[in-house]
Parts: structure tokens; C-alpha cells; sequence
């Protein structure tokens, strides 16, 4: 007899690691665009992370014996890796790169039971801790124009180099929300995006093309059916919906939603966060309650919080609702639609 | 034909490698040296043996008679001579043997005497009676006695009668072969059926990669029938399942709890509509049926197998190839490892598959699942099989059914696609068979407490009885003694302050009271902790093993039955149409 005895004893070919493998693939429009019009340090800092993973993920597999290799080949230490290095300012030192990581994979990912077990999403639960952590790191980020050689960027982020002045930018979300709040009233949005140079077509200058870049592989996965459309949709609508009615409300001081949708890390979230399954809502409805909530959520602590931006913070509080939103989402099943 | 099509949601396309079988026409097998008959071949009671050994039988004389109403007669396949009923290996995952009858053919094929009869002629509870008495059952696979099913609901009028030629699962053609080959009588079986339900409509459907079959059948409604419809379905496992083939021809769905006739529809499968044509207009009862013999095979084919022969010699005439490992019953979506060839065909074969690991990979190793949603998904049910898996692991068994468990019919779906390879279905058989388990276990428990109970009760009237009588005695003996008055007094007082009473001259007596009583109370500590103790699985009795035994051969007969699963446990009654029933 053979080793399989149960039914279906036909499987279609599809496995973890080729889920995780066409995110990766989906991720890479956005790199390309990064390392285009910010920088190829990123390229620096996906190896850093993704080395980072594999060693944090070796050896918590090793102490909760676990199978080495194949979880480690599974690929999702790897994806939640380069989002975090996607999410990090691409100049960070090396070893915060690497503490996020290890806190993603270690205390986000394994002590809650690895693979499958997170309530959180890891990368989010890394960003979170460091810019708690680490604030002043965490805002330093290269200032537009900044020309240096991959050599001079690979030097700065070894820490082998000072870190230096110019580095110190701001994210196009984050110099808005700096120079309204020191206008005072003073100055208005449409002035300040057609004169300060941070700023490009319709968001900031060179992220916005980036994050054109995550939203191309976010529709390539979802007609790969690797993601559904609910959460990425609901989370859009509901940072466009806020964006949209204080924008009428007062275009004078806050951005029209296409900025909003273009910055941060709207898009990165959107197609590659909020879509998390194991800490995202798993229900037709629930993906569209969790996804809104977390749209809006990110809108308001980003624009009215301390912080720059408010994705990460977003989908965390929203991860703690997920087993109530599944619960009471459940839909009905086959013959129970019309009970009568 | 313009037929509204309605979906149903989920489904998979695996490869339906359905062509390698179907290039010669169905042929009929040799009768092998042996025949062993399983008397219990369908859902329902198992019939009771009605020859012994020694006994010479004829083809089609009844061998197992009906035992009740959910229950179908077996026959003698072919004329010859009985050597035994005995316990032999059944056609089930278990492996476990079961009553058959062991004959040895003849040669002479000699018939009893057949009498057609013209259904129209008698009435409705009589054509029922001669269904089951001729065997017919559900050959999709679910084996559930179709006179069982082929009553009206009394308040809803019958609108629909769907007609299961959809053949979903890969490797399967013995439906299809059927439908090309013998299409007119199936198209009369169906006018016997339709007049016992008087159903408004027929619906014959057929999935859309078996354009001969729709061709032939269409022909043969045209001729025959022309008020049939034959529908095209969209090919998507699990359109053969009863439920969504009731759905995508009538837009019906019919929940776990609720029969199918209850909706005004019914759903019988082309070879159980053949099989009741032939049992009535010919008298020839259910003897042998077409099994589909392919895979990992020199020669796939199909094959008209008289039932009883075993698996071995069946699958002998397809040639196996070297490297085949092992063999399934059913298709690979919901057939099962046969664990012995030497297991003979019966109702519920409707196909072989010679499996090799080239064939039917050994699945990747399991991982944790991902809540990915690509199982809720699929499922037909519109369940959500993660939910279950997780529920089912935690052993919270409770939740699983708030999460209608019930409701799953098994299709495998789900396991189909899951990216973690976890093999859900196993999960979900064991969180349902864990349930009837339990429930079994607390029908067994409040049982012994109520006779318990009973014992207690008696034993403490007898016990008070003892105690007055003693008590009476004692204090007949004081007054013989003392004063008289005394008597009323220790007759009057209850039985514990009689063995308490410290009647002087009676201490003895009162000593014997009070050991009683505490050899009663230890009786009944004693009896109470038994009952408190937990039931232990490891070391069952013979008996108990044996009625396990039994519920998981009645649970095995349905490996290839969603409904069955579903329906047995989901309402304690067959919930309507068995799949490809
Ligand atoms: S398909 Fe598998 S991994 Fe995905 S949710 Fe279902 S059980 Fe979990
Ligand atoms: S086996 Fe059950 S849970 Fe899985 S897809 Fe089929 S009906 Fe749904």
C-alpha cells in the first residue's frame, strides 16, 4: 500500500511557497520604480532583511523543532522581510533593518506560533516597534536630490560613513503636514505641492511612481487570485472616502485623495498588508469592513496623529478585531440563504 | 434546448482524463470461480440471509431479503451452487469482512422466472415493493434504495425530476458509456419514476464534455419522451453531486436538514433508472453493474460485472501496469484505497483506478494553514473549511457544528486546493465520526443511568422493606420483653432511625441493619464511580469494537456519498437524493 490512504488523492500544484513566491514577484514593479527614482540602496537593505529573516527564522525553527527546511523554504519570512525593508526609510542603519526584522520573525511571527499563528501582521508589528523605538531613525529620509554612489549609500547604511545632513528629508506625507502645521493657516496645500520640490505630478516626487508600481502588482495578483479584491477596495475607499470629505470640506488644507492614495504607504498597504490571510478578516463582509476601517483609521492617524504615516498602526488595531469581525460575518452557507 | 442554467458556487476543474476509457464499448466480464454477494450492499438495514449452504440457486433468486423499509434485497448473480454464508472482506476502506453469500457458479446462467410487469397497471406502493424487492438502488455510488426516495412530500406538489448523467468525478465513464449505449432504457426507466412522483418536469443533466452521451439521449428523448429536457452543464467537480446538480438545473438548494422532495425535486442517477427498467419491464433484478476500469492500465474500459466478483479478477482484465501500487474504488476525488482485492464488487462500485504514484502523487508534506480562504472558496457548501480544520483540530466539536460540519459533503474541494496541502477532509470525517461517537456514548450513558436508577430504586425499597421487617421483629421481641407501647413507635419510625434506634435488648439485630445499609451505600458509591468514570477508548471490549466496527462500515458505505454523510447525521433521516444517486 501506499503512503497516502485518503481522499483526494488528486491535488491541484499549489503550495505556500508559490503563494509567497508570486507576492514577491508582485512586489517587483515598485522595487524597480524604487531603486529608479529614490535610490538603489533599497537593493541594500531587501538583502540585509532577507539574510536577517532567514537567520531569525533558521533559529526559532531549530528551538521549536521545527522542520528547517521546509518552513524556511516556504518563503514568508521573506515577504514579511522586504516589506519591512520596503517600509524602513532606505538609509536606515543596517542594524535597524535587521532589529525589525528579528522583531517581526521572532517575537511577531514564532512566539506567537509561526507560520499561520500571527494575529499581527509581522512587518507592521516590526515598523511599529521601531518608530516607537527609534523615532528620529525611523523619520530620516533621504532628502530629495541627494546624489550619492551605491559605494557611498552601501557606506552609510553599513554605519561605515557619517550620516549626514541632507539625509535627513522628509516623506513627501510628512513635509506637508510639517509645513501646514508651521503655517499656521497661513499657507495652503495647492501652493506648497506646486512649489516645494518634494512633490511631483500628483504626490510626492518619485514615490508616486513607486507606489504606481505596487499597485500594478497588486492588480497582477488579484488576477492571479492570490488576493481578493474586497480588502484592497474597501481599504482605498475608506482612506479616499475621508480624504475626499475633508478635501471638499476645505481643499486649502488638506490634500485631495489621489495625493493621499499616492503617498505613504497607502498602496503598499493596500495590496500587500491589509491582504495579509492569516491577520486579515476572512469573510466577504469582514474583508470589507477590516479593509475600509483600516483605510480610514491609517487617513486620521496620519493626518491628525503625531506620526507620518498610519498604515502600520492601522492594520495593527485592526488585526485585535479581526476574530469579532469573522465571527459575526459569517455568511450564510449553501440552501440557508432564504430560510423559510 | 434553451434551459435556464443557475451556478453553483465553488467547484475545481481538476483533469478529467475521462477519454482513455471510453474507445471500446462496455464489454461484459467473465464470471469468476467464486462469487461473494454481500447481503448489505445499500444504506438501510442489512437484508437477512434467505439460503445456506448447500443450496442451489438460480440467477436473480433472492438470496437477501429487505429488512425494513430503508433497505434493498440481493440476488444471485448468476445460477449454481451456495457454499457458505460467511464473513467476508468488504468493499471498504476498513477492510472489515461482512455477511456474504459464497456461490459457485454453474456455468448454465440459468434464470429463474422472470416476470415483466406493467408498472402503469398497478398501484404506486406496489411498484415501490417491487423496486426494493429487485434490489434497485442508488449506483452513483450512494447504494440508498431508490423505492425509499420515490414518495412525494404530501403538502408540496413534485415540479422537478433531475436525472443525474453529469459523471463529475475524473476518470469516470461508466455513466457516460451507459448513457451511449442503452439510452432508451434509461429513457423508460425515467417514465417509471416520473409517474411515482408525478413530477411536473424532467431534467436530464449531463456535463457538457460528453457530447455522445447528450447526442444519444437526446435522440432517445425525442423518440420517446419529447417532453424531457436534456441539459448541458458547464463540467466543474462537483456538478455530479445531487445538490448542485439540483441547483444548476432548478435553481434550488437543498440544505443538510432538509429532504430534497420537501423542495418538490428528486434526483436519480441513469444507471439507477436503467437498473429499475430492467428490474420491471424485464423482472430481472439488480445482478451486475458497468465499473469503469482505468488509471494505470494497459486497457481502460469499461466493464458490465456481475456483483460479488472479486476486485482481483476485475481489475485483471484492464492489465495493470508494473509500477501500479494500489487500486481505488470510486474516483479520486471521494473514492477510497481499496485495502483487499479480494473484495468483491457490489452496488456502490461504479469504477477502479489503477493508482501509481506517476498518477496520483504523494501529497507534499502538511503545513500550517494560512487562512489563505482558497478552501472557502471551492466549497460547494459555502462553507468555511479553515474554520472547521481549526475547530476540528482544537477538538472543539461543538463549534464545528455551529460551523455546519453536517453540512459538508466531503467532495475534497478543499483539499484540493489548499496551498498547505492540509488534507481537510480527513479532519472533518473525524470531527463527525468523534461527534456520532459522543452521541452514541451519552445514548449509552443515559441508558445505564436509568437503569441504574431502576436497580437503585428497587434495592433501596427492598432494602426499607428489610429494615422494617427487622425492625418489626426486634421490637416484638422487646415488647415480648417490655412494655407493648413501644411496638407502634419502632413500626412507625422510617427505616434509618429503626437500624439507628438503639433498642437495648435488640443490638444485634440493629448491628445487621446498619451493615446493610452501609454495604448498600458502598454498592452504590461503587456503582456511581463506574459510571463517573471516563469511557476508555484504548481498551474496548469485544463488543464494544464490534458496534464501532459496524457504525464505521455504515459510515463507509458512503465514502463516494456526500448526502449520506450529510443526511444521516445532519437530520437522522436520508436526506433526499443520494449523490449521482
Ligand atoms: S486552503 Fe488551506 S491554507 Fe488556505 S485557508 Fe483553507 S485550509 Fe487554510
Ligand atoms: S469537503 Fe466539505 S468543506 Fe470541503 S469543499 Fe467539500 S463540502 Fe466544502
Amino acid at each position: 500500500m501506499m503512503a497516502w490512504s485518503t481522499p483526494p488523492y488528486l491535488l491541484a500544484d499549489v503550495s505556500v511557497r508559490r503563494v509567497m513566491l508570486q507576492v514577491l514577484v508582485a512586489l517587483l514593479p515598485g522595487i524597480a520604480a524604487y531603486v529608479w527614482l529614490i535610490g538603489p540602496s533599497i537593493l541594500v537593505q531587501l538583502v540585509i532583511a532577507t539574510l536577517a529573516a532567514l537567520l531569525g527564522e533558521a533559529v526559532m525553527l531549530r528551538l521549536r523543532r521545527r522542520p528547517l527546511l521546509l518552513f524556511l523554504t516556504d518563503g514568508s519570512a521573506i515577504v514579511s522581510a522586504w516589506l519591512i525593508a520596503l517600509a524602513f526609510p532606505p538609509l536606515s542603519p543596517w542594524w535597524l533593518t535587521v532589529v525589525g526584522v528579528l522583531f517581526a520573525i521572532v517575537i511577531a511571527k514564532h512566539l506567537y506560533g509561526g507560520l499561520g499563528q500571527n494575529p499581527f501582521n509581522p512587518a507592521m508589528i516590526a515598523f511599529a516597534a521601531c518608530i516607537v523605538s527609534f523615532p528620529a531613525l525611523m523619520s530620516q529620509w533621504p532628502a530629495l536630490g541627494l546624489k550619492l554612489s551605491l559605494a557611498e549609500q552601501f557606506e552609510i547604511i553599513a554605519g561605515l560613513a557619517p550620516r549626514i545632513d541632507a539625509m535627513s528629508g522628509a516623506t513627501p506625507l510628512d513635509a506637508l503636514k510639517t509645513a501646514l502645521k508651521l503655517g499656521e493657516g497661513a499657507v495652503d496645500v495647492p501652493t506648497l505641492l506646486a512649489n516645494q520640490d518634494v512633490f511631483g505630478n500628483f504626490a510626492g516626487r518619485g514615490w508616486e511612481w513607486v507606489s504606481v508600481g505596487y499597485l500594478l502588482g497588486g492588480l497582477w495578483l488579484w488576477q492571479r487570485k492570490i488576493i481578493t479584491w474586497q480588502t484592497p477596495v474597501a481599504f482605498v475607499g475608506g482612506l479616499t472616502l475621508l480624504a475626499a470629505i475633508l478635501w471638499a470640506w476645505n481643499p486649502q488644507q488638506f490634500a485631495s485623495p489621489l495625493f493621499h492614495l499616492f503617498s505613504g504607504g497607502s498602496l503598499l498597504g493596500a495590496f500587500f498588508i491589509v491582504t495579509d490571510p492569516v491577520s486579515g478578516s476572512t469573510t466577504f463582509r469582514g474583508k470589507l469592513i477590516f479593509g475600509f476601517l483600516a483605510g480610514a483609521i491609517a487617513y486620521v492617524i496620519r493626518v491628525f496623529g503625531g506620526y507620518p504615516d498610519g498604515v502600520a498602526f492601522a492594520v495593527l488595531l485592526m488585526n485585535l478585531c479581526v476574530p469579532l469581525i469573522d465571527m459575526y460575518t459569517q455568511p450564510p452557507i449553501f440552501g440557508m440563504k432564504n430560510p423559510k | 434546448m434553451l434551459a435556464q442554467l443557475f451556478r453553483f458556487k465553488g467547484g475545481v476543474k481538476p483533469q478529467t482524463n475521462k477519454t482513455i476509457s471510453v474507445q471500446e464499448p462496455i464489454a461484459q466480464a467473465p464470471l469468476p470461480a467464486r462469487l461473494f454477494v454481500p447481503l448489505h450492499q445499500s444504506i438501510g438495514g442489512a437484508p437477512n440471509p434467505l439460503v445456506q449452504a448447500g443450496d442451489t440457486v438460480r440467477k436473480g433468486q433472492l438470496i437477501g431479503g429487505a429488512d425494513a423499509w430503508v433497505s434493498a434485497a440481493v440476488h444471485a448473480p448468476t445460477s449454481g451452487r451456495v457454499l457458505a454464508v460467511e464473513e467476508h472482506v468488504a468493499a471498504h476502506p476498513s477492510g472489515l469482512p461482512t455477511l456474504s453469500v459464497v456461490i459457485e457458479p454453474d456455468g448454465r446462467d440459468e434464470w429463474i422466472e422472470r416476470r415483466p410487469v406493467d408498472h402503469q397497471s398497478l398501484p404506486p406502493e406496489r411498484v415501490r415493493e417491487l423496486l426494493r424487492d429487485a434490489g434497485v438502488v442508488g449506483l452513483g455510488g450512494a447504494a440508498f434504495p431508490s423505492h425509499a426516495k420515490l414518495t412525494p412530500a404530501r403538502s408540496v406538489a413534485m415540479e422537478q425530476l433531475v436525472i443525474n448523467g453529469a459523471e463529475c468525478e475524473p476518470f469516470m465513464t461508466c455513466d457516460d458509456m451507459l448513457m451511449r449505449e442503452r439510452a432508451d432504457e434509461i429513457v423508460r426507466g425515467i417514465a417509471i419514476f416520473r409517474e411515482l412522483l408525478a413530477a411536473r418536469e424532467v431534467l436530464i443533466g449531463i456535463e457538457d464534455n460528453k457530447q455522445e452521451a447528450i447526442a444519444a439521449m437526446h435522440e432517445a428523448v425525442l423518440r420517446l419522451a419529447p417532453d424531457y429536457r436534456v441539459v448541458a452543464v458547464p463540467t466543474r467537480y462537483p456538478a455530479g453531486g445531487a445538490k448542485q446538480l439540483i441547483r444548476v438545473l432548478t435553481g434550488k438548494e437543498v440544505p443538510a436538514s432538509r429532504r430534497s422532495t420537501e423542495l418538490g425535486v428528486q434526483c436519480f442517477n441513469v444507471a439507477t433508472v436503467y437498473t429499475a427498467y430492467r428490474a420491471l419491464a424485464c423482472g430481472e433484478p439488480v445482478l451486475s453493474r458497468i465499473v469503469t476500469l482505468t488509471g494505470n492500465v494497459e486497457r481502460p474500459r469499461n466493464w458490465e460485472v456481475s456483483l460479488g466478483t472479486p476486485m482481483r479478477e476485475v481489475v485483471a482484465l484492464a492489465r495493470p501496469r508494473a509500477d501500479t501500487g494500489s487500486f481505488l474504488m470510486g474516483g479520486p476525488m471521494m473514492g477510497f484505497e481499496i485495502p483487499d482485492l479480494d473484495a468483491p464488487v457490489v452496488k456502490a462500485t461504479n469504477c477502479i483506478i489503477a493508482a501509481s504514484p506517476g498518477l496520483f502523487p504523494p501529497p507534499p508534506p502538511e503545513m500550517p494553514c494560512i487562512r489563505c480562504g482558497a478552501c472557502a472558496e471551492v466549497c460547494p457548501h459555502e462553507l468555511q473549511p479553515f474554520e472547521l480544520y481549526w475547530f476540528s483540530r482544537a477538538r472543539n466539536f461543538g463549534k464545528t457544528q455551529e460551523y455546519y460540519i453536517f453540512d459538508c459533503i466531503e467532495c475534497g474541494c478543499c483539499s484540493y486546493v489548499c496551498p498547505s496541502h492540509i488534507p481537510l477532509v480527513q479532519y472533518f470525517r473525524f470531527a463527525k465520526s468523534e461527534i456520532w461517537a459522543r452521541e452514541r456514548e451519552k445514548q449509552a450513558a443515559d441508558a445505564a443511568k436509568e437503569r441504574f436508577e431502576l436497580r437503585n430504586a428497587r434495592a433501596e425499597r427492598e432494602q426499607a422493606e428489610k429494615a422494617e421487617r427487622l425492625a418489626r421483629a426486634a421490637s416484638a421481641r422487646t415488647s415480648e420483653k417490655k412494655a407493648p407501647p413501644e411496638r407502634t413507635n419502632a413500626v412507625d419510625s422510617p427505616p434509618a432511625a429503626a437500624a439507628g434506634e438503639p433498642a437495648a435488648a435488640a443490638a444485634t439485630d440493629a448491628d445487621a441493619i446498619r451493615k446493610a445499609a452501609i454495604a448498600a451505600a458502598m454498592a452504590r458509591a461503587r456503582a456511581q464511580r463506574e459510571l463517573a468514570q471516563p469511557k476508555n477508548t484504548d481498551r474496548l471490549s469485544a463488543e464494544q469494537e464490534r458496534e464501532i466496527a459496524a457504525v464505521e462500515a455504515r459510515r463507509g458505505a458512503q465514502p463516494a456519498t456526500p448526502e449520506a454523510t450529510a443526511g444521516a447525521a445532519g437530520s437522522g433521516a436520508p436526506a433526499g437524493p443520494q449523490r449521482g444517486e
